[in-house]
């Protein structure tokens, strides 16, 4: 924890159960990526927060090495790293998402 | 920022020796990727780790010079 955004990153993490760093905003998404993963989570119907790395080059630089991952977006789930699009795609296609948000007892809609 | 396939397939090679390495130029332009790895490396570790692990071999060149690579891995069955 030697970089100082690193606290930063991590308190957005803990205020939310499920965190979504991403480009643009949920209503207007910036990137394809960021989009398909907002698309998902709207489907799963869980509530969810999102950090604009867009509006803070801080953040947008420092999580890359805060979840040792080179891209946008970054889903979190009660403080754990998930993965990017591809990851969240692929568990959104085979019902693992829905069943880790069960796990960790967050509210959703199961039948998504 | 552009990157060609065969560069990829030679970095992603030289860290997994018996990788089975398939990549597809999704536009044409030699910067937006999908790439499917098959290896042993990749037994027992959860999904987000081997993606980290392909990152890892990509040197740093992920999320800059190359844009977009869409990442499967998977084992051999």
């Amino acid at each position: 924890m030697d970089n100082p955004v690193f606290a930063e990153i991590q308190s957005h993490i803990d205020s939310a159960p499920v965190m979504l760093f991403m480009k643009g905003t949920p209503m207007f998404p910036q990137c394809g990526f960021s989009a398909r993963v907002i698309q998902i989570l709207k489907h799963t119907g869980v509530p969810f927060k999102s950090v604009n790395v867009l509006e803070d080059p801080e953040i947008r630089d420092g999580i890359k090495a805060f979840s040792n991952w080179p891209t946008i977006p970054q889903l979190y789930v009660k403080g754990e790293f998930i993965g990017g699009c591809d990851i969240v795609t692929e568990m959104y296609q085979t019902g693992e998402l829905q069943t880790l948000l069960t796990e960790k007892g967050i509210t959703h809609d199961a039948a998504a | 920022m552009a990157m060609p396939a065969s560069e990829i397939e030679a970095l992603i090679k030289a860290a997994f020796p018996d990788a089975t390495i398939t990549i597809e130029d999704l536009a044409g332009d030699n910067d937006h990727f999908a790439a499917t790895i098959v290896s042993e490396a990749f037994r027992g570790i959860p999904r987000v780790r081997q993606h980290q692990l392909v990152y890892a071999a990509l040197q740093g060149r992920m999320g800059g010079e190359l844009h977009a690579l869409a990442l499967q891995t998977a084992v051999p069955e």
